[in-house]
């Protein structure tokens, strides 16, 4: 028995049974037929794999590339320009946030924390109305062929809407209040969920529905007792999935008409070119949906425990 | 009296035909084994005693009456694989059809209700060796273990005919000889027929009181769907009565622990 090695070099050798590559290697390194190569035994780049703080370092290494970008940027501007609304100093945005923070001289509120929630629960009664609604008519989908034959088809076309492009319908005709923000996120999202979740059922084996129906389970049994229960996970991974979109519709909505808001303040202070009050909301939405994203993610770990078995 | 009868039973798909002329009579509660080539429909025939499958011709009777063409709790059924619920544990599993069966509404028991039919439960699970399994998810168990627990969810409904396709297909030897001792315990404790398909061929010898084979009688080369598969031969078993089973068990034991 001859260890697979690719290096015909020392395919002659006297090689000790079940000795591994490695040994062959250095066997062969000093011996006569030597040629140095000795990185033919590097492993290949995809069985290399970094250590635990090397992978900490790796994964830190950009997040302080951006920064030290951004700090040399910033200094060497605001060195030719002390004026400079480009790149605002870190200090100069510690400043606008504990600003936003306190109290405002007009108004009396903490903006910041107007606008965190304001949007926020935009963002949770739509997402929250289309989980719902993308549950209830995948399902129906998913598991009545009737429904399925009567649906199917119009749901693709309604995904297939730009729901931006309708916005100003919604504008005209939910007004310029709440529900209009909260129903474009619902367009947006809604025929997502439902679709993802109407091929999730139609993914689960026939056998288990055989086998739920030889157990004396009605049709609505079955929904309630064998579909709902394992579409759980897949709802919850679906709404993490369309988080991203769903922020995306809210600030746009956000943008175009509202009084209080991130995405109202991002645009609103545009104007006055406050780049030291955009970087950081922009950070601290992508913190916010970074930690939806993260408890969306626990959430489906407790609930569900029998899925992290399966997998 | 006849307790399962298939008469001139055809099933085709457009032109194909896939059985043709199946008529098998079953007087008795037999362990009835079905072997064939891949392909010779011997799966569609189980579809069609499941429900699943609608026949073309010819019908189905079980105490007389014709079978419905949808799955019901008269048949019990386990597959070479997802037989069991993944998001139930063990005992949930066994629990869930009794539960389906006492509240229409709610799927779901509660209270002295829940406990009785925890306790029936949990002796479907203990007569499978699973008592000690029964918090675990499905797939936390070996492949032997799910097809127990798969068996035990089926026989706790006690159905009039056990439908196996490939049970123990999948599952090594030394587990298939527990398997074959169990399956013939509750054969033999249930009221119930047994229909069984198996890819081996000393299985279905060893098992059952009854062997059929599927084949195709008829062949056309110029039209290869033309014609289909029926039952070519139908072998009672020496051992077909139940109280023979004593001998056949004897010598599963022999070989292996006892369940």
């Amino acid at each position: 028995m001859r260890p697979t090695c690719n290096w015909p070099l020392t395919a002659s050798f006297d090689v000790p049974r079940l000795a591994g590559c490695r040994a062959v290697v250095s066997a062969g390194a000093g011996g006569p037929l030597s040629c140095g190569s000795v990185e033919v035994a590097m492993r290949r780049l995809i069985n290399q794999r970094p250590g635990r703080a090397a992978a900490l370092a790796l994964g830190l290494l950009p997040f302080v590339l951006v920064a030290l970008a951004y700090l040399s940027g910033s200094h060497m501007r605001l060195r030719d320009n002390p004026a400079d609304k480009l790149l605002p100093s870190p200090a100069a945005m510690v400043d606008a946030v504990e600003r936003l923070a306190e109290p405002s001289k007009r108004s009396g509120q903490r903006l910041l924390w107007v606008d965190t929630a304001a949007s926020l629960t935009r963002l949770a009664l739509g997402v929250g109305l289309a989980a719902a609604l993308g549950l209830v008519v995948g399902v129906a989908i998913g598991v009545v062929p009737h429904v399925r034959a009567t649906l199917g088809h119009f749901l693709i076309v309604l995904s297939m809407i730009p729901p931006l492009a309708i916005l100003p319908i919604l504008f005209i005709v939910f007004g310029l209040g709440e529900v209009s923000k909260v129903m474009l996120i619902v367009i947006g999202v809604a025929p997502f969920i439902m679709r993802d979740l109407a091929a999730r059922v139609a993914e689960l084996p026939r056998e288990l529905m055989i086998k739920a129906q030889t157990l004396g389970a009605s049709t609505w049994q079955i929904v309630t007792r064998v579909v709902l229960p394992q579409l759980g996970p897949r709802l919850l991974h679906s709404v993490r999935l369309m988080l991203g979109p769903a922020w995306l519709f809210l600030i746009a909505a956000e943008a175009i008409a509202a009084t209080e808001g991130l995405g109202y303040r991002i645009f609103l202070v545009r104007r006055y070119l406050s780049m030291e009050v955009i970087l950081p909301y922009v950070a601290w939405i992508t913190l916010l949906a970074f930690l939806l994203d993260w408890l969306l993610q626990q959430w489906a770990r407790r609930a569900f425990p029998w899925a992290e078995a399966v997998r | 009296m006849k307790c399962f009868e298939a008469r001139n039973l055809w099933k085709e798909y457009g032109e194909q035909v896939v059985l043709e002329r199946v008529n098998l009579t079953l007087t008795d509660n037999e362990f009835v084994t079905i072997v064939g080539a891949s392909g010779c429909g011997k799966t569609t025939f189980l579809k069609m005693l499941m429900g699943d499958e609608a026949p073309t011709r010819g019908e189905l009777l079980l105490d007389g009456q014709v079978l419905a063409t949808e799955p019901g709790p008269d048949r019990g059924v386990v597959f070479q694989r997802y037989s069991v619920f993944p998001h139930l544990t063990a005992l949930e599993n066994v629990m869930l059809g009794l539960e389906l069966r006492q509240a229409p509404l709610t799927g779901r028991l509660f209270g002295a209700d829940r406990a009785q039919v925890r306790e029936r439960a949990r002796q479907g699970l203990a007569e499978v060796g699973l008592l000690a399994a029964q918090d675990k998810y499905p797939a936390q168990l070996s492949g032997g273990m799910q097809q127990r627990l798969a068996i035990a969810q089926a026989v706790i409904m006690r159905p009039r005919i056990l439908l196996l396709d490939e049970p123990f297909g999948a599952l090594d030897p030394g587990i298939r000889k527990d398997m074959h001792a169990l399956i013939l315990n509750l054969w033999r404790a249930g009221d119930m027929g047994v229909f069984m398909i198996t890819h081996d061929l000393h299985e279905g010898f060893e098992l059952g009181t009854r062997l059929l084979v599927f084949d195709k009688v008829r062949d056309d080369p110029q039209a290869p769907d033309a014609y289909g598969a029926t039952i070519t031969f139908d072998i009672p078993l020496q051992h077909r009565s139940v109280a023979a089973v004593d001998v056949v068990q004897a010598r599963l034991h022999a070989v292996s622990a006892p369940v």
